[in-house]
């Protein structure tokens, strides 16, 4: 029912992808955009006055009006909301509302956090480290003995810990390994400054906990999409022709179930932000999870914008990194549509 | 719906719906079994079981077990709470959406697609900030998390159930939109709308113990089994009870849950089958 | 035909296979195919003759087990061997091509690629981009030398077909197994495959198995065929003997269900249902649905025996039986001319989809007419715009311009501003038996909404017009209990069909209402459509592909080539003597039976 369709020449290969770029970042932005409003309403907006929700309520008239002054929220909305998002924009990611209410005439956000921000990042990636591997790993091998001893236990075992939240997690596991062990610290206090690297046994529950949390479901979803792959019509037609086993493994069934495992993989990464706010806390350990969660209790609130901004960025090019890692390996999609 | 119970027939899920029932009865019920008020002293801080406190005490003397005992209403009912109203409005955005196709599609799903860009925990953690810490809003938060995901299931099942030929010969007579949707569409979404309800059921216990562990949901003397574990992990080498028993009870809740909602997946997945034409092999 | 080098390349002997709880499956299969010759392997749904013709490949699928009897390729046993064996005999010594080419390549690996994948497998040594050129030039796709960097989502389904024909020639196997290769192909794009496919036969003298359920392109591809029903052979010999003279009432049934261009004649059904796996009744299996059938045939499973020379039939009454050929009753009687105007008027009809990309015209200026109780078939092959207009004049799709006049009054685009007279005087059927009940609703329920929305009867006289109606679609009244799922495909379609009728309508719209059935199915529903028309002096716009169908059952024909109307006329007209050049094209290509035997 289709039409020839005549060979693309190699020049005019790139834009496809180019144009998808072009689309998806706007995309992006916008969803940035969005994300922006949503915070700036969410933290600025809602409460009636963001002053007397910083300082408590014990606090005077006047404390508050000179707290409105610092926090510049004598002026409008909108002015207040762009000059937030521009100052983000450009690396000032404004100052500190408990900080200002504390007296202090300067308390830049960035310099608080700044520390924290490197350790979360290296936590993220040793995590990743592991996970990728593992979740593809582990997953395939479920898929291709599907049914099998193997598969029953990583189905198993997976059930439970997509279950568990992380806190519990972390918790069972300094009871295991520092109540009952006594081998690992319950903590990973460390001290500022320091790269966290240097402290690896510190590191290592914090990892543990959220690999085991992470694992679970991206080893389900490799392993769903790879036994649907396994099913189609061309494995099947493969094997009829003759084709050597391991062969088809790799060339037919996992090439194809690549592109849908690193959706799912990008997914658990991102997801993987929400765990580490939860893991950092368990074991108070110095990132930027912490920083926010002390930050939303105090009402913070320019601490939390600024981080909440960060962190959604983040999010965001990670989705765009797997769309385009999946427009690159499925030759279909390189087609103008 | 008598095929909603056919999830029995696989072994886990029958011990699913056993290990859930434990759980919900032990929530619901267990203030009326407490041996003690669940916020005065009963004993030193921090004692193992002894005949007074089965459990032992927590970091402020309290019986854990009474604790134990009161603290399950908050997180289920919260996240049962949160799960239907997520699932109300996903279904009608979703309805709407998958059914009218025409303008109001793009522009539902262009803004259901934002609101997936934005971390979940992130979303509540901001929302508490600027609303506080109520009971509404976990549950509006935790709703507003899931809705958009859902609504894009159920618009993509919709598209599929629109085309079919029962929903088109419905058409063909000339009924109403709303008619056709309810009598034809509804029906037959439910299915694949459904498969996944036992993990979206987990996630919102998940998500809302984790607030309530950072201390920015509930807050303290409330007995929630996640407060619980917050509370008295610093003392964890003391009483290991005190973390151990809610955990318990919080592992056991969404382990049951996820195992019925496999069995339930798997049962309707089985009957779930799409027939095709006659190129079924002979 | 059959060169003999040496021993049958394929010999099956008392193949027996039965699923994992012990229904059989296909039992005491025996045939050889010798060097060079195509056996066409034919049966319905249920027959088994899939399940058989993987068995070739030492495949059975998961939940089947071997039971008894043997498979040997080349001389060489593949059922039960081990697993090197066999795959070292696939693709070597016997090749596949699939039913679904689309579905059957791996969407991201290059056609060349993929092509040198089986060439490797099998002989490494041999494995370089001239042998895969010239494997592509065997299948006629040689002309363009990059095309090996094609993917196959670049290729059109003939093209697609092409290739996975040239990963089975590729290696050179004295036989491969053909699983329905051009069921989903357009009738032209067939009509090339096969051509070629018999091109392929004669220059490498390769051997085929061709599985189908139509028997028309059986009888032009094989030089001998084997009929299959629920598991069995029940009769096989030279083709032009078992068509023309079959000795089994199934094969003669068969035979008569067949729609054929050149012979238009009213089509007969089988009745009653097929058997299903694990339904099978005490001996022999035709036995309930046959016309011939006696006691003696359900006391035992009658043997496969020899008529004459290699032809052998399984029936115990086969040298009782003169198998004429099924009362054909003549052409079709002709409805008398209408007088007065028109029932429907179509003019300027004119449908345009917007896509990002531009416009794509379905349907251009078409304009027709149906007088009552007239039949007039639409006929095109897939995009030619022949649902799209059906589905206008059902109200399921605005056209951008025309208009739609019935009975004298002009009718909206959409069908809910309709009056309630004219959505109850048209009604159509759906193309899918599968998806065109609600899965939900027990079958009575769906044939009783449009009595209580279209003729607002109350709740008592609707039951009764119920069972009324599923009376004249010859259905048992008890089906009003049932759910859709517990029915058969055809018995879902009389349901559809009951379902329309509810409505006493005055035209009904038949959307390739039998595409989705097996052939004998099929047939009993024209069956069923003939006589509904002729009673209730229904006015039809049958919309089909299959050119036979429509020389069995309308009147009138119009024919649809991309969008625009090229033929109409009376049906003896246009098919014997076609004026447009589209039309002749597929004649041409529509596969027929071959002529008779004399005697």
């Amino acid at each position: 029912m289709t039409a020839v369709a005549e060979p693309r020449r190699a020049t005019r290969e790139a834009s496809p992808v180019v144009a998808f770029l072009v689309r998806r970042l706007i995309g992006a932005l916008l969803a940035l955009f969005v994300a922006s409003v949503l915070i700036f309403v969410g933290t600025a907006v809602l409460p009636g006055d963001a002053a007397s929700v910083v300082l408590g309520r014990g606090a005077t008239p006047q404390a508050v009006h000179t707290l409105d002054e610092r926090m510049h929220l004598d002026r409008p909305l909108l002015e207040q909301y762009t000059s937030w998002l521009g100052g983000f924009v450009h690396g000032d990611l404004g100052d500190s509302s408990v900080g200002l209410a504390q007296g202090q005439k300067h308390a830049p956000v960035w310099d608080l956090i700044s520390n924290q921000v490197k350790n979360s990042v290296i936590l993220a990636l040793v995590t990743a480290l592991f996970m990728i591997p593992l979740s593809l790993g582990l997953g395939a091998l479920a898929a291709v003995y599907a049914g099998r001893a193997v598969d029953h236990a990583v189905s198993i075992g997976s059930l439970a810990a997509i279950a568990l939240p992380e806190f519990v997690i972390g918790s069972l596991l300094v009871g295991v390994f520092f109540v009952w062990l006594d081998v690992l610290p319950p903590v990973a206090l460390i001290p500022p400054g320091d790269n966290p690297l240097s402290h690896p046994e510190k590191l290592v529950l914090p990892v543990a906990t959220l690999l085991l949390a992470s694992l679970a479901a991206g080893i389900r979803m490799v392993r769903a999409g790879m036994v649907e792959v396994l099913q189609t019509e061309y494995v099947q037609t493969a094997r009829l022709n003759g084709l050597a086993e391991r062969w088809v493994l790799w060339r037919y069934a996992m090439r194809n179930a690549l592109a849908p495992s690193v959706q799912v993989l990008a997914q658990n990464l991102q997801w993987l932000i929400g765990g580490i706010i939860i893991t950092e806390n368990v074991f108070a350990y110095p990132g930027i999870g912490t920083t926010l969660v002390t930050a939303v209790g105090n009402r913070d609130l320019t601490l939390v914008q600024s981080v909440a901004m960060m962190i959604a960025v983040v999010y965001v090019f990670l989705n765009l990194l797997a769309d385009l890692i999946v427009m690159l390996l499925v030759p279909k999609l390189r087609e103008p549509a | 719906m008598r095929s909603a119970f056919r999830f029995l027939r696989i072994r886990s899920g029958a011990i699913g719906l056993a290990v859930v029932v434990f759980v919900v009865v032990v929530a619901l019920f267990g203030r009326y079994v407490a041996p003690h008020d669940p916020n005065v002293p009963v004993g030193t801080p921090l004692s193992g079981p002894s005949s007074a406190a089965h459990l032992g005490t927590d970091f402020l003397g309290r019986d854990v077990l009474s604790r134990l005992l009161y603290g399950g209403r908050s997180v289920i009912g919260l996240a049962a709470a949160a799960t239907v109203l997520a699932y109300a409005i996903g279904l009608a955005i979703g309805l709407i959406a998958g059914y009218s196709r025409s303008k109001v599609d793009p522009i539902l799903m262009r803004t259901v697609d934002v609101m997936l860009a934005f971390p979940p925990l992130l979303f509540l953690l901001v929302l508490i900030t600027g609303a506080g810490s109520g009971v509404g809003v976990l549950i509006i938060g935790v709703a507003a998390i899931q809705a958009p995901s859902i609504s894009r299931i159920v618009r993509t099942a919709t598209l599929e159930v629109t085309v079919r030929g029962y929903v088109e010969a419905a058409v063909a007579r000339g009924e109403r939109a709303a008619a056709v949707v309810v009598r034809e569409v509804l029906p037959n979404i439910l299915a694949p709308v459904l498969v996944d309800a036992g993990l979206r059921f987990t996630y919102s216990i998940l998500i809302i113990a984790s607030v309530n562990y950072l201390g920015l949901g509930l807050q303290p003397p409330a007995s929630d089994w996640a407060l619980l574990i917050s509370e008295n992990r610093e003392y964890i080498a003391l009483n290991v009870w005190a973390v151990l028993a809610p955990a318990a009870m919080i592992a056991l809740l969404t382990i049951g849950v996820n195992l019925m909602g496999d069995a339930i997946a798997r049962s309707l997945g089985r009957s779930y089958v799409p027939r095709t034409t006659r190129s079924v092999p002979a | 035909m059959s060169g003999d080098g040496g021993g049958p390349v394929v010999r099956v002997e008392g193949l027996c296979l039965e699923l994992t709880s012990g229904d059989p499956v296909v039992q005491d299969v025996s045939f050889a195919v010798g060097a060079g010759e195509i056996l066409g392997l034919v049966g319905e749904s249920g027959s088994g003759k899939t399940t058989t013709a993987l068995a070739l490949l030492g495949y059975t699928r998961p939940g089947v087990v071997l039971r008894g009897g043997s498979v040997e390729v080349g001389g060489e046993a593949i059922m039960g061997s081990g697993a090197r064996a066999v795959r070292s005999l696939r693709g070597r010594v016997v090749s596949y091509v699939p039913q679904d080419p689309g579905g059957a390549l791996n969407p991201s690996l290059r056609v060349g690629d993929a092509i040198m994948d089986v060439l490797r497998a099998h002989r490494s040594d041999a494995a370089s981009h001239d042998s895969v050129h010239t494997a592509l030039e065997r299948v006629e796709l040689g002309a363009d030398p990059r095309f090996g960097r094609r993917f196959p989502h670049q290729l059109s389904g003939g093209q697609q077909q092409r290739v996975t024909i040239a990963m089975a020639c590729v290696c050179g196997p004295p036989v491969a197994v053909l699983d329905e290769p051009t069921t989903g192909l357009d009738v032209l794009t067939q009509d090339r495959i096969l051509t070629e496919l018999l091109r392929l036969r004669s220059e490498e003298g390769m051997a085929m198995v061709y599985v189908s359920h139509d028997l028309a392109v059986v009888a032009r591809m094989a030089d001998r065929i084997a009929v299959m029903y629920a598991g069995r052979v029940v009769e096989h010999g030279p083709v032009d003997e078992v068509i023309g003279r079959p000795r089994h009432p199934y094969t003669r049934a068969l035979v008569g269900a067949i729609p054929d261009v050149r012979r238009p004649r009213a089509l007969r059904g089988i009745p009653g249902v097929a058997v299903g796996v694990g339904e099978w009744p005490p001996g022999c299996s035709f036995a309930p649905r046959c016309a011939f059938a006696q006691e003696r045939c359900q006391a035992a499973v009658p043997a496969l025996e020899e008529t004459s020379a290699r032809h052998a039939v399984r029936c115990v009454r086969r040298d009782e039986l003169e198998l004429s050929e099924p009362g054909s009753g003549g052409a079709r009687a002709a409805a008398p001319a209408g007088a007065g105007r028109p029932l429907l008027e179509v003019s300027g009809l004119e449908v345009e989809y917007r896509s990002g990309r531009g416009r794509n015209v379905a349907v251009r200026d078409v304009s027709f007419a149906i007088e009552a109780g007239r039949c007039v078939a639409l006929v095109g092959e897939s995009g030619s715009g022949k649902t799209t207009i059906g589905r206008c004049i059902a109200g399921l799709h605005v056209p951008t311009a025309g208009r739609i006049v019935f009975d004298g009054q002009e009718l909206d685009g959409s069908a809910r501003d309709r009056a309630l007279d004219q959505r109850r005087r048209i009604q159509i059927v759906f193309q899918n038996p599968f998806e065109s009940l609600n899965p939900r609703h027990r079958v009575g329920a769906s044939i009783e909404r449009p009595l209580r929305i279209l003729r607002r009867l109350s709740r008592a006289d609707a039951a009764g017009e119920v069972s009324t109606l599923l009376e004249r679609v010859r259905l048992p009244a008890r089906v009003a209990d049932r759910y859709p799922v517990e029915l058969s495909g055809g018995e879902r379609q009389r349901v559809a069909i009951a379902r329309a009728l509810a409505a006493k309508p005055d035209l009904l719209v038949c959307d390739e209402v039998t595409s989705a059935l097996d052939v004998s199915v099929q047939a009993a529903v024209l069956e069923l459509l003939a006589e509904l028309q002729r009673d209730l002096h229904l006015s039809m716009l049958f919309i089909t592909h299959n050119l036979g169908v429509v020389a069995c059952v309308s009147d009138s024909v119009l024919v649809m080539d991309r969008g625009s109307l090229c033929e109409s006329g009376a049906v003896q007209d246009v098919l014997s003597t076609p004026s447009d050049d589209y039309t002749r094209r597929l004649l041409g290509a529509a596969p027929c039976l071959p002529d008779r035997a004399v005697g």
